[in-house]
């Protein structure tokens, strides 16, 4: 087989360079040890050079490396995603980390790292990337999940993620080996080719079923959703701001690339099963949200029910649902950076004011950001014009198309449910009086970075054909 | 001969150990290498099926997984190692500060 | 120069977006002023610009749609695929009402910074100033029917806001309210007639659907719902009977509001709508019909009322209900320049008005009741001028502005074969009522005795608020000209203007050219001598022989206070609609149904919620294991169903 290996790495270039900018911050950190400025600011630009190189390839599909990879508008769609949300959270991040007092420079180390497994997941045209993807991603969130190692919470944090995480890659191994012994291949292209004549033999299916489960784990959808309330409470801020937005929309990257684009399953049972999960999600994590006293648990329970929200489009595996999960994600991922990256200025060093009642009268201490925050809880509760509505929107009119009304119903009336535990951040912030003991010193760049998600909330919301036209050109 | 067969059911048996393993035993490690046993099982099944079906990429596959079970065991031992330093335990069902 | 249009709107909302978020700490009145006027101002130059360039073009290259982008578009199967642009439509018509609504916005802005000056809420008002040029500038430009309702929404947004500035007094508030609430009947109305055309033509985009109405066929049925539902958006918005009552309370706001919205700019908005619309309603012969007589008896009613009004605003108010009435008669008889042209009049001349009555609020401590005034005319000699200026120019005086548009539309009516002698009668009796009306005022305000308390010293406005008065003045004076008609020798330049605009409505109704005849030069002596006459009596009975008024007000008591009252039209809709509604309201939706059954499901849904929600928690224990029992057990589940099936 003839192979152009310039041209395959021209069209990976991207990962490349993100994986190179990794390295580089591996001899940053083993030549000048513990020096967070630089790693920071190598960050930051590597990221923003792969950002650039994203936009030169190109949207024209192209297979790459023995078609293990495949650039093109998926691809592409999804990179800018974590693109933008790893930048965002380094942002973020530098002045938290400073102000909890780990400031080190192997946190940027991990983070870009983390993204380049990502990007793997939206490149991957073989189960052995989305495997190495997937793992590549995870380690680093194992890590980071346990930054802080003088605290139990993280630790804590730390262990359940990866020994829940390990047990999931166990299963998606598994997976991959049944699906690899029925069909004779791990390549995604031909697995679709021979999908149907497969799609009695039991050995399959559970293979199938492994991968389902395995993806369903790492977007957080129930049953397989227990780990994410302890985790994202006690992670560092900033790193469950990452764990929610980049690492559920790679989640979602891999669960598309390989249910929607590959496994045409559309009309077998797996639909129901999508659906089932999609279900269950959206009522036990707005249900348990409802309960919820810690900020950062409630976001967690409020992932799962988007990763609920996001499956209604799996399930209803159609073309608007394709575009629906897109336009969702986009959304969801904008407004949980913001929204973390609130909390992570209103927390304090000992890991605390992270409860409902530390935002009473927020609104008089600091209303811009009380301003920006309730933008953030609007558009999750799905409430026009913000982003977040036109992403339910999207899903249940995919729903409704493929004849399943009763998973938009479910869904409009679980969305009426988290209005209350979103809105009552508001209704606290704005009606109540508070302590007035809430000491918040944002640097620029973090400010920068909410008002940079809070405009794309509103502006993907008064105008969602920006985001819609670049989802329908990846379909 | 051993057929593929029984090959592929020593190692399904070997990855159900490895489930239950992790679902029954309460220290941190027994636990981390039950889930060390299901990654293994996998690895016979990929080897296996690559011998039966005469193609490289199991074994390919097989390599990856081995590079990437090595990763996550020092990333998974030096967590192990960070928690007791804090709490002076590995028993997992005294680590449940988080919860509801 | 044309693709230049976007700055025209960019520039207002840019002056909204800066005042709105920075205005509060901007300390100087002159920064926030010269910025808010500025905006406002540019875009007037952008578009006289396009506008000069316009008329140096071809007629058919003069309409011009400038695309921006795509605003929202939903699905992606493509035969039902529902697109709206943000785009532009440049033509004759849409880059008048530009001007209009720049210019004499402009002007309105300038007069503005005197008018509130010491506010506390400057820059509040003109970031609201500013926002609703934009929106209004959305309404008139847009290319479809969603953008254009997104801007009359917008502008009803505004005007709410700004009738309501004074939050304080309840009476605004009050006014606001309703203001928003009869023009959300009328704005409902817009909205159904826009479903309906979607659902008829598979687009808002004005081109395809008037396109595709062309060739229809006068007198089908949809076409008569749906200009009948737009029609009842036209008359939430620009006042007309019964939706009028909304514009009288809208007083409330800063006068120069009321100039600049509830009298030369949104409350045409609807008659501009109709006019855009011409195919349609041409088409719908019998919707052109209630147009006109809603039209005319609008004109008639509002001006008897402002016959015996004190307030002076209200006058004014009244008088522009009955104004809008003539445009809406001029669109109702097929006249459909001529119903902008008296547009474009009655902007320059009724924005004086209420500048000048503004100018003489300043001068009296936010005194309004004429009775109290009198004898202003040698304190405010340039508010006086002014005035009288725009007066006589509403009156129908030649050679003034009014005199030409109103004649336009008196001889279309009577002349086109959709008018009658009987609408024409009742517009020259409007005509003659509000000559008399607006001298009343004139010599009640300007005229005989002071009747004010010594502690008032009137003096004149600073000269930010005289110089747009003298502005507006010239062009009440001058407006005119350019619709001349060829029986007065001139060549009705505007008509002919915008003649491309409503070729396809005239060519369906088979209206031609303007010929001359004997019979409109007899017309026009008799209503100019009618409003000739109708100053000379209101000059003679408030100027020199009160008692007359008196005399008059006593043997027709009863007439009078029909008139005092407004004809009970506000009482009667609290008695007969309000009242109803708020009583079965409280007693039946309220404290039956929505605290019966509404929030005992809320409440017993949010308890059972409330208590799912500490239950399911309670499965969360914490312990790792037992998470991966639920996972072990999830996966089982799903390998039953998957295989089982």
């Amino acid at each position: 087989m003839e192979n152009n290996y310039l041209a395959d790495l021209w069209n990976s270039s991207p990962i490349v360079c993100v994986v190179l900018t990794g390295l580089v911050l591996l001899l940053v950190e083993s030549v000048r040890r513990g020096s967070g400025r630089l790693s920071y600011a190598v960050s930051l630009v590597g990221l923003a050079s792969a950002g650039v190189l994203i936009v030169a390839v190109g949207d024209v599909a192209q297979p790459a490396f023995n078609n293990m990879i495949v650039q093109g508008p998926y691809a592409q769609f999804f990179t800018v995603i974590f693109l933008v949300t790893g930048i965002l959270t380094i942002l973020l991040s530098r002045g938290y980390l400073d102000r909890q007092g780990i400031h080190r420079s192997e946190y940027y180390l991990l983070v870009v790292f983390a993204i380049s497994g990502m990007m793997l997941l939206a490149y991957a045209m073989d189960l052995i990337v989305v495997f190495l993807g997937i793992e590549l991603m995870s380690i680093c969130l194992y890590i980071l999940a346990g930054f802080m190692r003088t605290r139990g919470t993280s630790m804590e944090a730390a262990l359940k993620y990866f020994l829940l995480g390990a047990f999931a890659t166990g299963f998606l191994l598994y997976g991959i080996a049944l699906i690899y012994g029925s069909t004779g291949t791990t390549n995604l292209e031909q697995i679709a080719k021979s999908f149907a004549e497969h799609s009695a033999s039991p050995m399959f299916l559970v293979g199938v079923s492994f991968l389902l489960v395995a993806f369903a784990f790492k977007v957080a959808a129930v049953p397989f959703h227990m780990w994410a309330p302890d985790v994202y409470e006690g992670a560092p801020t900033m790193v469950t701001a990452f764990m929610s937005t980049g690492v559920k929309a790679a989640g979602f990257a891999a669960f598309v690339a390989v249910f929607m684009r590959s496994f045409q399953y559309a009309g077998s049972p797996v639909n129901d099963v999508l659906a089932a999960i999609a279900a269950a999600s959206m009522i036990i994590g707005n249900v348990t949200a409802l309960a919820q006293v810690n900020l950062k648990r409630m976001l967690a329970y409020s992932s799962v029910a988007h990763a609920g929200y996001i499956l209604v489009g799996l399930a209803a595996g159609n073309a608007d649902g394709f575009m629906g999960i897109l336009f969702y994600l986009v959304a969801y991922v904008v407004v949980n950076v913001g929204a973390f990256g609130i909390l992570s200025l209103v927390e304090d060093s000992n890991g605390q004011k992270l409860s409902y009642d530390d935002y009473a009268g927020f609104s008089a201490q600091r209303p811009f950001l009380a301003a920006l925050m309730s933008i953030f809880m609007f558009s999750l509760a799905g409430i026009p014009p913000f982003a977040g509505f036109f992403g339910k929107y999207y899903v249940f009119l995919a729903a409704v198309k493929a004849d399943m009304i009763w998973l938009a119903v479910l869904g409009v009336l679980t969305s009426l449910v988290s209005v209350y535990y979103y809105l009552r951040l508001v209704i606290l912030m704005y009606f109540r009086e508070g302590s007035g003991d809430v000491a918040v010193r944002p640097t620029w760049a973090a400010m920068l970075s909410i008002g940079f998600a809070a405009y794309l909330v509103i502006q993907f919301g008064i105008f969602p054909s920006i985001v819609v036209d670049a989802a329908l050109k990846v379909f | 001969m051993i057929s593929v067969e029984q090959y592929l059911a020593l190692s399904a048996v070997m990855f159900v150990i490895g489930v239950v393993g992790v679902l029954v035993r309460r220290n941190a490690i027994i636990v981390f290498m039950s889930i060390e046993l299901m990654l293994n099982s996998v690895n016979l099944t990929l080897v296996a099926f690559s011998a039966y079906l005469g193609d490289v990429t199991g074994q390919m596959l097989v390599f990856f997984v081995m590079t990437v079970a090595a990763a996550e065991a020092a990333v998974g031992l030096a967590i192990i190692i960070a928690l007791y330093r804090i709490r002076q335990t590995v028993n997992i069902d005294d680590i449940n500060i988080l919860k509801w | 120069m044309i693709s230049l249009i976007p700055i025209v709107v960019a520039l207002p909302l840019a002056g909204f977006l800066i005042l709105g978020l920075f205005g509060s700490r901007m300390r100087s009145e002159t920064v926030i002023g010269t910025l808010g006027s500025a905006t406002v101002g540019i875009s007037f130059a952008v578009a006289s610009a396009i506008f000069v360039e316009m008329l140096g073009m071809d007629p058919i290259d003069r309409k011009q749609i400038v695309q921006l982008f795509t605003w929202i578009s939903t699905t992606t199967d493509t035969p039902s695929s529902f697109s709206v642009p943000v785009a532009y439509q440049v033509d004759q018509l849409s880059i008048l009402m530009t001007l209009i609504v720049t210019g004499v916005g402009f002007l309105i802005h300038v007069y503005s910074i005197g008018y509130m000056h010491g506010d506390k809420g400057f820059w509040r008002y003109f970031a609201y100033l500013n926002l609703f040029i934009f929106a209004m500038l959305n309404l008139v430009l847009s290319d479809n029917f969603l953008l254009m309702f997104l801007g009359w929404e917008g502008v009803g947004l505004c005007s709410y806001l700004l009738i309501g500035f004074w939050y304080e007094k309840k009476f605004t508030g009050d006014a606001a309210k309703k203001a928003f609430v009869v023009n959300r009947i009328g704005d409902f109305g817009f909205l159904l007639g826009m479903l309906l055309i979607f659902d008829r033509f598979g687009s808002l985009s004005f081109d395809t659907v008037f396109g595709s109405a062309s060739v229809l066929s006068v007198g089908t049925p949809v076409l008569m719902w749906i200009t009948l539902l737009l029609f009842v958006g036209a008359v939430g918005k620009s006042a007309q009977i019964p939706l009028y009552i909304w514009l009288p309370d809208a007083m409330a706001g800063p006068t120069p509001v009321s100039a600049l919205i509830h009298a030369a700019t949104m409350v045409t908005a609807g008659v501009y709508m109709v006019a855009r619309c011409s195919i349609l309603f041409a088409l719908a012969p019998t919707t052109l019909e209630i147009v006109a007589i809603i039209g005319g008896l609008t004109a008639i009613f509002a001006a008897s009322i402002g016959l015996v009004q004190n307030d002076i605003k209200k006058v004014l108010a009244y008088s522009t209900v009955s104004q809008l009435g003539y445009m809406f008669l001029a669109m109702g008889v097929a006249a459909f320049g001529a119903g902008i042209f008296h547009l474009m009049t009655h902007a320059f001349f009724k924005a004086l008005l209420f500048l000048g009555s503004g100018a003489v609020i300043h001068a009296m401590h936010a005194e309004q009741d004429i009775q109290k005034m009198g004898g202003l005319k040698k304190y405010l000699p340039v508010t006086y001028w002014t005035f009288l200026l725009a007066a006589i120019a509403i009156s129908g005086i030649p050679p003034f502005s009014g005199f030409f548009s109103k004649d336009e539309i008196l001889w279309k009516t009577f002349s086109s074969p959709y008018g009658s002698v009987v609408l024409w009668g009742v517009a020259v009796l409007g005509a003659a009522l509000t000559a008399f009306y607006m001298f009343r005022l004139v010599s009640l305000t300007f005229g005989g005795d002071e009747r004010f308390g010594k502690h008032h010293h009137p003096h004149e406005a600073p000269k930010t608020m005289t110089i747009p008065l003298m502005v507006l003045a010239a062009l009440s004076v001058i407006g005119g000209f350019v619709g001349i008609p060829p029986s007065l020798l001139g060549g009705n330049a505007i008509e002919h203007w915008l003649d491309p605009v409503f070729a396809s409505a005239n060519a369906k109704l088979g209206l031609g050219g303007h010929e001359i005849h004997a019979i409109e030069y007899v017309l026009m002596a008799l209503s100019v001598g009618i409003a000739a006459a109708a100053i000379y009596a209101s000059r003679t009975v408030y100027l020199k022989r009160h008692e007359i008024a008196e005399q008059l007000k006593n043997r027709y008591a009863r007439f009078y206070n029909v008139l005092w009252n407004k004809y009970y039209v506000d009482e009667g809709i609290d008695k007969a609609i309000v009242n109803p509604t708020v009583l079965a309201s409280e007693s039946l939706l309220w404290k039956g149904f929505d605290v019966g059954i509404i929030d005992g499901v809320v409440n017993g849904s949010a308890k059972l919620m409330a208590v799912a929600a500490g239950w399911i928690r309670r499965m969360q224990t914490g312990v790792v294991q037992q998470y991966a029992v639920f996972f072990v057990g999830g996966i089982i589940a799903i390998i039953f169903w998957l295989v089982l099936n």
